[in-house]
């Protein structure tokens, strides 16, 4: 479970996180939801310690990562698994390497040992025999499947997704969705989607917060968000046609 | 003057990060050899194409301006030889690298910055900044030598050639080399291109791992390292021979 509480941040004079509490469920495909610069992607960045936060503080299974050592936070962050928006995999290296290479750096298994581990995350994400491939070779669904092929051959703790369905057709984006809710099942961890796609959030959305100017305006399921008066949120989520419709139904 | 005071600061923090123990020794030799075939062996073509023809037009220019009588024919070989060790081949080849190769960094740094690749490095806990420059920097300082010894022994052929062109015969271009050799002049060399190729691998790194928003933030960065590294150069160049020579 990863929790924060009372998360402020501030570039500059800008208040871009604004007194943030909130629990992120294990088990569960945690979804944050909002429009464009509401401050997802910087609370995102907070949880896996790209960004540090002015204010507060975050809870890896109730421990504070501000008060963790060196060698702790860094054996926490090969506990997280992240899935980028462009995929993020190293140019250089084919898909095996990608997804070898935080095997090679932080375990001692053997060649053998390390293969046939990405040979299972390939599987899993239905990318057998794709070994040898570049990223450069890759469409956009292939690249973010590799890339949460990646995000798990550390069996990690925590999933976090940045916009994992951008740039994707509606077909591919619903594979990627599934994938990412079955995993998230499949080891029990702790998954955090970032998304402002509304497909994904009927689709995933079990736990889902809402961001709006920097604070969390409303929380709850995909089946609460249907019946919900939220004047902000509905503006945001049945923005579409389509979505008044099912509103409406 | 607070601008540059901040460049220099993000310098310094960034290679506090770069020198430190590599996290595994394998990843990182193999990430060595892969940089010094980039930074290294990929530039031995150009730098020998240069060094030639430049070391042909030195000898040629020498020879015309020598056309006194008096002046003994030696000189041109004389003159060739010192300007090509001293000057051309570690300070001239050196700006030519920080074009071709302190470019290549930046932008590959600046491209890895803007796709995510460093974050999805640090997010694993890799040192991006020592996995990444480190073995840019090593394989500089190791190889550019090599390059400006290649470029010294290239250039002479390609002044001796251009001195037959003048009708200079090789006896005479033969002695000039010879002349008063003082093999300090390889070791002051030497020593620059050593400065001269941290100044290119880490100032380009530098660039291109702060590289700030998309495709166009790449191009800047991969400008302001070759301007940069190149205005640096030019100013060490001045202080290394007055500390080496003066």
């Amino acid at each position: 479970m990863i929790e924060i509480k009372n998360i402020e941040k501030h570039f500059g004079d800008v208040h871009i996180l604004k007194d943030m509490t909130y629990k992120f469920e294990q088990g569960k495909t945690n979804l944050i939801i909002g429009e464009s610069g509401s401050g997802k992607t910087t609370l995102l960045k907070i949880l896996v310690g790209l960004y540090k936060n002015d204010n507060g503080s975050v809870l890896f299974d109730g421990i504070d990562v501000n008060k963790m050592k060196r060698k702790e936070r860094k054996a926490l962050r090969q506990e997280i698994g992240m899935l980028f928006q462009g995929g993020a995999l190293y140019d250089y290296m084919n898909v095996e390497e990608n997804i070898m290479f935080p095997l090679t750096m932080f375990t001692e298994k053997t060649e053998e040992e390390k293969l046939e581990r990405v040979n299972f995350c390939l599987n899993r994400v239905n990318l057998d025999g794709k070994n040898h491939l570049m990223p450069s070779e890759l469409s956009g669904g292939m690249m973010k499947r590799v890339s949460i092929a990646r995000a798990i051959v550390m069996e990690p703790k925590y999933l976090l997704c940045d916009e994992p369905n951008s740039g994707l057709d509606p077909k591919t984006s619903i594979l990627i969705d599934n994938l990412i809710q079955e995993i998230t099942k499949e080891y029990n961890i702790t998954t955090i989607v970032n998304t402002h796609d509304m497909n994904s959030v009927m689709e995933i959305g079990e736990h889902i917060a809402y961001i709006n100017k920097g604070e969390i305006w409303w929380t709850g399921s995909k089946e609460d968000l249907i019946k919900s008066e939220n004047k902000e949120l509905n503006d945001f989520v049945f923005a579409s046609e389509l979505f008044k419709r099912i509103k409406n139904v | 003057m607070l601008k540059l005071l901040k460049h220099l600061g993000q310098y310094f923090i960034m290679m506090n990060k770069v020198i430190s123990k590599p996290e595994k020794f394998k990843v990182f030799w193999k990430q060595l050899l892969l940089e010094i075939e980039k930074v290294g062996l990929n530039s031995i073509g150009i730098v020998l194409f240069i060094s030639f023809f430049v070391g042909g037009v030195v000898s040629i220019q020498t020879a015309i301006n020598m056309s006194n009588p008096l002046l003994p024919k030696y000189l041109v070989g004389l003159a060739s030889r010192d300007s090509l060790i001293l000057e051309f081949s570690p300070t001239m080849i050196s700006l030519i690298l920080a074009g071709k190769v302190g470019s290549s960094i930046a932008s590959e740094l600046g491209s890895m910055r803007v796709s995510e690749q460093l974050d999805a490095l640090e997010i694993m806990g890799v040192n991006s900044a020592s996995f990444l420059i480190l073995p840019k920097i090593i394989a500089s300082i190791f190889f550019f030598p090599f390059l400006v010894i290649m470029s010294m022994g290239i250039g002479m052929i390609g002044a001796w050639i251009g001195g037959l062109s003048v009708d200079l015969k090789t006896v005479d271009f033969l002695s000039g080399l010879k002349y008063e050799f003082t093999p300090f002049y390889v070791t002051y060399s030497l020593v620059k291109t050593v400065v001269f190729a941290f100044i290119i691998a880490s100032v380009s790194s530098y660039f291109g791992y702060f590289t700030k928003g998309g495709s166009i933030a790449v191009g800047k960065s991969s400008t302001k390292a070759v301007v940069s590294s190149s205005i640096l150069i030019l100013v060490c160049n001045f202080i290394l021979t007055n500390l080496l020579l003066a």
